[in-house]
């Protein structure tokens, strides 16, 4: 044997206390995210919900969902799947021993308990998804080349010659939200021991720097991070290789490139300049292309094994989630095509295709990764209870349909009685008869909310008792290939 | 092509360095040229930093998301230019830090708000807004009326927008805690402050002259929205002329 080998024989001593962290974290946040939306989606239906009190209303509470949703679930979800994937891929354990790991954790922990305390407060910059004031950005801004550091760090110092595909996109993810975030955010304080401050853009030219931002924080963090997930744990929990080396690095450099080209699609019809609109037109577009391929790629992966749908929920939510991200990365091209803009925008319709994004792909994959993640962290033979992951993935695939489809109805009906005239060329409709005529599709909505956030409350719960180290008594479905064999037509004799 | 793509993905550094060549481009192409094209802003009279007050309404605009559920940008469409006025031009939010064009329509677009209704209705609306539109699904923001407006760093807030690029003035600056309290005194002498801030709406804004609240400043700001520029100076085929 040589040396080569023998070193990559020797068992590694992986961290895995600080992924454990993260994964209890990451359903935690996911749970206060599922029931600020939710709770918000009623307010939208029930105004008396707004309380009459400050720290309570639509206007404070939105960005709290929002960056619970994005920041502390999915950003949980990320640090959890790419720090897992960066060690098992690399050989070697994270770079920077537990104490940077340890203040990983905290820190991006920090960040979140700050920026949803100022939100309630009203501190608040009013940039979309950007709405941490500057001392938060700053503290992200350590927290998060940290991040970098130990993941980097680990690749660095890893026993394997490649780099996985995985890590490419984690990788992209990382670099490209460090861009974003210090660029979007750069801003002058009031006083150097209060929280407000005036950024340094403005009008026009703050607009397209913030759905630069904004929209590349779908495009990298919800997005790249995400299919990072992809890319580790669907092999895994498959149990088949990636279906295309080569259709993954096409995919890979075409999807960073074109991504972040696309922000001006927000911007469609306003005072933007038109050539900068029909950039981001022409960039939305072909983006669908590099986005499809991703899916293909994963979706492929399951060449000879679909059978597996049949028997494991955990693998099904995966290619549900990679179902959702074909279906909404074709909504999203065609929504920043600018005729179709010019209905779309400002409606309920944006908010669904959000959410098909936000509940199919990134929750759905990211439950997938957790599923897979937690018997193995805490070393146990399966989950509490398969049933559970199976009723987890019905009930919420019933609260995605009733949303989407219900913001779809809202968001077109809106559009078009905004637009319409009477006989004699009047506007037929005030804009208060829109809000009127919704009513019934946002409580339609707010359940979509209850069902999903059901759907995760039975995932904590199963997840908390395949910590405990319980086996729920179930019989657990095996349906190999050979039993189906009977069903393959004979040919007669 | 792909057989290169080995040297790529054993080289980290070469990597990343690729990684953040491919992820500028789009981003440089397409903000740099909005600070250097000169069309991109129209040459239009009236537009002017907000009067203090006006400023601190703004900030509490900001502070309760109010652009979660009302965008500031009019589109060019026969029904949004009928419904709301004129078309919003870059102009107009040029000294907005940051911008609030706002993304989603869940209230009315607020761009011409200015003017629109009077200060007693948007007060009235803003206390018990079912008690003006019974539909309405906007949170009440009753709690504005009662609380004094924090007025002790306005000159931090003046010099913090200087530092970012808003002109304003000496005789702004050295004025501004005067400004900050006259505009909603209907006793006292406007005539600085309009000579100043032209158009601004001064006078008893929340309804209570005796004290300055936060519904003051809120009121100041959304009735200025969209009324700097008159648009009876300003021809449609002028405008084009400068895209």
């Amino acid at each position: 044997m040589t040396e080569a080998t023998a070193a990559v024989n020797e068992p590694v001593a992986y961290n895995e206390d600080v992924i454990r962290k993260f994964a209890i974290a990451t359903m935690f946040w996911g749970v206060v995210a599922f029931a600020a939306g939710t709770y918000i989606a009623f307010q939208l239906a029930f105004p008396l919900l707004n309380l009459d009190w400050e720290f309570t209303s639509f206007g404070r509470l939105r960005p709290l969902h929002t960056s619970s949703a994005i920041f502390a679930f999915g950003g949980n979800a990320l640090m959890a799947s790419s720090l897992y994937c960066v060690q098992r891929t690399c050989g070697v354990t994270l770079f920077g021993g537990r104490p940077t790991a340890d203040f990983l954790f905290w820190g991006y922990q920090f960040f979140i308990v700050m920026a949803a305390w100022g939100y309630v407060n009203g501190v608040t910059q009013g940039k979309e998804y950007a709405e941490p004031e500057w001392m938060v950005d700053i503290w992200l801004t350590i927290v998060w080349v940290v991040y970098l550091v130990v993941f980097a760090g680990t690749i660095l110092k890893r026993k394997q010659p490649h780099i996985y595909v995985a890590n490419w996109f984690f990788l992209a993810f990382i670099l490209t939200v460090a861009v974003l975030h210090i660029v979007n955010n750069l801003s002058v304080p009031v006083t150097l021991t209060g929280m407000k401050s005036y950024g340094l853009y403005s009008g026009v030219q703050d607009a397209l720097t913030q759905w630069w931002y904004g929209h590349n924080a779908v495009g990298f963090f919800l997005t790249a991070g995400f299919l990072g997930i992809m890319y580790y744990f669907l092999p895994k929990q498959a149990g088949r290789p990636i279906y295309s080396y080569r259709l993954s690095i096409v995919h890979f450099w075409s999807l960073i490139f074109l991504y972040i080209w696309a922000g001006p699609h927000h911007l469609h019809y306003t005072a933007l300049p038109e050539w900068a609109q029909s950039l981001g037109m022409i960039f939305s577009i072909m983006l669908w292309m590099p986005s499809w391929g991703g899916m293909i790629n994963g979706l492929m992966t399951l060449k000879g094994a679909w059978w597996k749908l049949r028997t494991d929920p955990v693998l099904r939510m995966m290619v549900a989630a990679i179902g959702f991200y074909g279906m909404s990365t074709f909504e999203g091209p065609l929504m920043g095509i600018r005729a179709v803009n010019s209905l779309s925008h400002y409606t309920d319709w944006t908010i669904g295709h959000v959410h098909s994004g936000a509940l199919g792909w990134v929750a759905f994959i990211s439950f997938g990764a957790i599923y897979y993640l937690v018997p193995q962290l805490w070393k146990r033979e399966r989950l509490y209870s398969i049933q559970l992951v199976s009723w987890h993935f019905w009930i919420a695939t019933i609260g995605i349909l009733l949303y989407i489809i219900s913001m779809w109805v809202t968001g077109i009906m809106e559009g078009l009685m905004w637009r319409t005239y009477d006989a004699n060329g009047f506007l037929q409709y005030s804009f208060i008869e829109t809000v009127q005529e919704k009513h019934f599709l946002y409580v339609v909505r707010a359940m979509g909310g209850v069902c999903f956030l059901t759907g995760a409350l039975i995932m904590a719960y199963n997840l908390w008792r395949t910590i405990l180290g319980d086996l729920r008594d179930e019989k657990i479905a095996q349906e190999p290939p050979e039993a189906r064999a009977h069903l393959v037509a004979q040919p007669a004799e | 092509m792909f057989k290169h793509h080995h040297f790529v993905e054993r080289n980290l550094t070469l990597m990343s360095v690729l990684i953040l060549i491919t992820i500028s481009i789009g981003g440089l192409v397409e903000i740099i040229p909005l600070y250097l094209v000169r069309s991109t802003i129209e040459v239009v009279e009236g537009v002017r930093p907000y009067s203090p007050l006006e400023m601190r309404g703004r900030d509490i605009y900001i502070r309760e998301g109010c652009y979660t559920c009302h965008s500031q940008q009019i589109r060019p469409f026969r029904d949004e230019v009928e419904r709301y006025g004129h078309y919003s031009l870059a102009a107009e939010s040029m000294y907005d830090h940051p911008f609030q064009w706002g993304s989603k329509r869940t209230g009315p677009d607020l761009a011409r708000v200015g003017g629109k209704y009077s200060n007693e209705w948007q007060v009235a609306h803003l206390i018990d807004p079912r008690g003006v539109v019974p539909e309405s699904i906007m949170p009440p923001y009753s709690f504005l009326a009662e609380r004094p407006l924090q007025t002790d760093d306005i000159f931090d807030r003046m010099d913090a927008n200087i530092a970012v690029g808003v002109p304003y003035d000496e005789s702004m600056v050295e004025n501004a805690m005067d400004d900050l309290f006259v505009q909603a005194d209907p006793w006292g002498d406007h005539d600085g402050l309009l000579a100043r801030y032209p158009k601004a709406v001064v006078g008893d804004l929340d309804g209570d002259p005796s004290r300055l609240t936060e519904m003051d400043a809120l009121v100041a700001y959304l009735q200025i929205l969209g009324r700097m520029v008159d648009f009876a100076d300003t021809a449609v085929e002028d405008l084009e002329a400068m895209r």
